[in-house]
């Protein structure tokens, strides 16, 4: 039976063919069941303290890789040995996903030799990476919201067995490795960090000896991240090889053994990162010194320019998750900061707040006094109001539009780029001129489609559109998410000087260091209610971390089982 | 992994964009030229009789323009819905809707009209169309119905609604009753613009449409709020873009661009209302769209190629006796190539497994 459904046509083709592997059959002819401890890394590890060496797990030779108009990869090597935590460390763009995505089979190297276990291989697709031991957890998660744990797990096997022994399989594992997951519950119910646990699990089945976690904490509060460095910490002791992508060098600091840095394709460094500061591996990321933003204490605080009371939602999405009873100001000179993890009402409160979603009671949002639950984005954006949204590529900008194209998409409601219907093409790509320049935006010039520009840098360019059209607020999500240091940086600075400047600036992040950065108060959003905001000076990260994973005050209703669940 | 597979290719250049149409045209005549050949026919003489002989007289090229004009409104008005992501294909419903109103009033004021009449007969025709097209436009909206299905059956309502009006109301009182009305008179046909040919002022109707589409598309910030919202929905609800707003437009211009042909076929080349007012100008209008690049110039260069496409194969079946279905064929092989072109402009092809690596 289990096998008619996971041969089902209809299940199987959206799944990507990275997840169809048939290599894990064998596991179930296994007599004896099967151990996740791979007798191969025992045996090098036992090897390793005798006299000969063990070839490292994975070995990168002269790797380079050239897409049209750059070269990704220049010559990369690369040294993996059993049983290490090893960070691959870089800017956006520096190439480190081309080379993990050549390492998981996903891309194909121009030149070089990659090594497995000493022996030169190819690796041709996914598959047969997965075949040869290597595992991938992605960024992003490819799970069915409406399929159990177990299920999700057998349609990423080729040969998943009975449903019951699978379920008591992933008990056993998710049990060894501390991986609380329970086979039988429906993805929708798991919070992002139980997803996660989800895709390791995954992994862990396969019987890994590399494990690949592209940016696994971005997600996470900091209690999860870590109980996952737990995890990896017990995996690694087990002879499985780690390498470890993120942009968090405090992390990266606390895990990993050594660290490989790359810049514009190129290895420029390696290093014992426990040896190193968290400003030392950003400069060797950077390659230049890096400037940290300094917030001004806060100015006597201003008029309220967002009040935002009893605002609650309803969506027709049943996996949306509505706002219950929030209510927040936001005053002039001050940046109030609304921490938790993704999924718990950010998306549905920048939607209540632009006017992409009207709002029931139009006085639960107020802009500049005038209340604004029923105006569209153009109404709101005529009081004051500019935005910076989550999805750069697709909503903050059309990827097809050229840079001027993309500057009036905005600021036709607060510039003069539009006269009698027509549109001023001379003063929209004046004004591309002008964010380019003022925000150091690398692209080349006007003409430039957003989607030709890297994350940070077409980051910034939204971020000066909206600054420079002189907000009474500013609304951002995410405003660093994916960016490097150095633009980061730099639009930290400048969203600190807009609210000294006397604009009031809400900041809606995942990323709890860029709020302790930049915010004057911080609130924390879960399960669609609003904390009470506490002063930035008088909390620590542990603190709104709990208040992420949950534990409000106010006792939890309904949801108290993700609370437990943690 | 298959042995054929298309590669992106990193960005397709400008120029080739603008000459692919050229291309599949030269491609086109290539295979014409094969097939005649194949089919024992002289290819030299018989391509000549398809494309050069009929616009060889003052006539002729008078002919070519008075099939390219409907294609022409309709087809400008329908790419600026396209470039939105709104699906009119009913054009010809809405031409005929427009042919029904403007020649009703044509009827109404039979024997009292004026210099009043004929655009009081343009203004009732787009009334016509977008009326018929407002109608796909408010379920939309409304009901989120696909305007795909609407428009496509409100063409066919019409088109039924057109043969009871010439078998009932409309039919001429004397007539012997052929369905059929009354020729108009002369205060209620379009003025013939070039002398000798059948060239009316509906051309110049058309022309001026492609200026103001090309105006409406290329300045405007209505146009620039339709590039938006057919290119990225969800940057047009961050920029605060009415999509509703843009919905009724494009269809209420559409409809009405259909309606004023519509209503110059009959007072133009018919002068009266027959129960086929049109062969279909409104669904070639959907090829000539694409095929001009959803671009009003090029929608003008691509409707007089179809527009000669259509009298080339008449004029070929009747010279040298070919199959009524060379028209079709020709329209085919330009499509087939067009398309064949832009993806190999976007894609290079590879053959063989992907490459391993030494």
């Amino acid at each position: 039976m289990h096998r008619a459904w996971a041969g089902d046509p209809l299940l199987t083709r959206g799944i990507p063919p990275a997840y169809l592997c048939p290599e894990v059959a064998r596991l179930w002819h296994c007599p004896e069941g099967f151990t996740f401890l791979d007798p191969s890394s025992l045996d090098s590890h036992a090897k390793s303290h005798a006299s000969d060496a063990p070839p490292p797990r994975l070995e990168l030779r002269g790797i380079t890789k050239r897409f049209p108009g750059c070269l990704a990869n220049d010559h990369v090597d690369l040294v993996l040995q059993p049983g290490e935590i090893h960070a691959l460390l870089g800017e956006n763009g520096a190439g480190k996903s081309t080379l993990v995505k050549m390492i998981y089979g996903v891309l194909h190297p121009d030149s070089g030799t990659l090594l497995w276990q000493g022996r030169e291989t190819v690796v041709p697709d996914p598959a047969g990476a997965r075949r040869l031991g290597i595992g991938m957890v992605f960024q992003h998660f490819s799970l069915f919201d409406t399929l159990t744990v177990a299920e999700n797990i057998a349609l990423g096997l080729d040969g998943p067995g009975p449903m019951d022994a699978l379920s008591q399989r992933i008990r056993t594992v998710s049990e060894r490795y501390g991986l609380a997951l329970d086979p039988e519950r429906h993805v929708f119910h798991l919070s992002v960090g139980e997803r996660q646990r989800v895709e390791i699990v995954r992994c862990l089945l396969q019987d890994p000896k590399l494990l690949i976690m592209d940016e696994p904490t971005s997600v996470l509060t900091p209690q999860e991240a870590s109980k996952l460095f737990e995890t990896l910490r017990r995996l690694a002791a087990e002879g499985c090889t780690i390498l470890y992508i993120s942009h968090k060098l405090e992390e990266i600091r606390a895990l990993c053994g050594r660290a490989t840095v790359l810049r514009g394709g190129k290895v420029v460094g390696a290093c014992d990162p426990r040896l190193e500061t968290a400003r030392g591996l950003a400069e060797l990321m950077i390659g230049t010194e890096l400037s940290t933003p300094e917030r001004p204490p806060a100015g006597e605080s201003g008029a309220a320019r967002l009040v935002v009371k009893h605002l609650s939602t309803t969506s027709d999405n049943p996996f949306a998750t509505s706002l219950k009873d929030v209510g927040f100001e936001v005053r002039a000179g001050e940046i109030l900061g609304i921490a938790g993890v993704a999924g718990n009402g950010q998306a549905e409160l920048m939607a209540a707040l632009s006017g992409e979603a009207l709002v029931a009671d139009p006085a639960s949002v107020v802009i500049e006094g005038v209340s604004s639950g029923h105006l569209g984005p153009r109404a709101r954006r005529e009081l004051g109001l500019a935005f910076v949204p989550e999805e750069r590529l697709g909503r903050g900008a059309v990827p097809e539009l050229s840079l001027s194209e993309n500057a009036l998409l905005s600021g036709y409601a607060r510039e003069p780029l539009v006269r009698g219907g027509l549109v001023h093409f001379g003063r929209a790509r004046a004004y591309a001129e002008t964010i380019i320049k003022g925000f150091n935006v690398v692209a080349h010039g006007h003409k430039a489609e957003a989607r030709s520009l890297s994350g940070g840098n077409l980051q910034k360019f939204i971020i000066g559109r909206e600054i420079l059209q002189r907000p009474k607020l500013l609304v951002v999500g995410q405003p660093t998410w994916g960016v490097d240091a150095g633009a980061a940086a730099a639009i930290h600075k400048a969203l600190i000087g807009l609210a000294r400047s006397g604009a009031a600036v809400l900041v809606i992040s995942q990323d709890l260091d860029e709020l302790f950065v930049l915010s004057d108060r911080i609130s924390v959003l879960f399960h669609g209610r609003l904390s009470d905001s506490r002063p930035t000076h008088e909390t620590s990260v542990e603190r709104i971390g709990l208040l992420m994973g949950g534990l409000f005050a106010t006792p939890p209703d309904e949801d108290g089982e993700i609370v437990r669940a943690l | 992994m298959s042995l054929i597979r298309l590669e992106p290719r990193g960005q397709a250049s400008k120029a080739m964009v603008y000459a692919t149409p050229l291309l599949a045209v030269a491609l086109t005549l290539l295979s014409g030229f094969i097939l005649f050949l194949l089919l024992g026919f002289d290819p030299v003489k018989a391509l000549h009789a398809f494309f050069i002989d009929p616009v060889s007289s003052k006539r002729g090229i008078g002919e070519l323009i008075v099939k390219a004009t409907p294609l022409v409104l309709c087809a400008v008005g329908l790419a600026i819905g396209f470039r939105a992501n709104v699906w009119n294909i009913g054009a010809e419903g809405q031409l005929t809707m427009g042919a029904i109103a403007g020649g009703g009033l044509a009827l109404a004021f039979y024997g009292e009209g004026g210099w009043w009449l004929l655009p009081l007969m343009v203004i009732g025709g787009a009334a016509g169309g977008m009326a018929w097209a407002a109608i796909p436009a408010y379920l939309r909206i409304r009901f989120n119905a696909s305007e795909i299905l609407t428009s496509l059956m409100l063409t066919y309502v019409a088109l039924l609604a057109l043969n009871y009006l010439v078998h009932g109301p409309y039919r001429d009182p004397d007539g012997f009753a052929f369905p059929e009305s009354r020729l108009f008179e002369a205060d209620a046909v379009m003025p013939i613009l070039w002398s000798g040919t059948r060239v009316h002022l509906g051309t110049a109707f058309a022309l001026f449409a492609v200026a103001a589409g090309w105006v409406l598309i290329a300045r405007t910030f209505i146009g620039f709020q339709i590039k938006v919202i057919g290119l990225t929905p969800a940057a047009a609800g961050y920029a605060g873009f009415d999509q509703k707003r843009i919905i009724w437009l494009s269809l209420l211009l559409s409809g009405g661009l259909a309606g004023i042909a519509g209503m110059g076929e009959i007072a133009g080349p018919i002068g009266q209302i027959t129960p086929s007012v049109s062969p279909g100008y409104g669904f070639t209008a959907i090829i000539v769209a694409f095929l001009g690049r959803l671009h009003p110039v090029g929608i003008l260069l691509a409707a007089l190629l179809m527009a000669l496409s259509f009298i080339g194969g008449e004029a070929a079946q009747i010279a040298m006796g070919l199959p009524k279905a060379i028209t079709g064929v020709f329209q085919g092989m330009l499509l087939f190539f067009l398309l064949a072109c832009d993806v190999l402009i976007r894609y290079r092809v590879r053959i063989g497994a992907r490459r391993a690596v030494a």
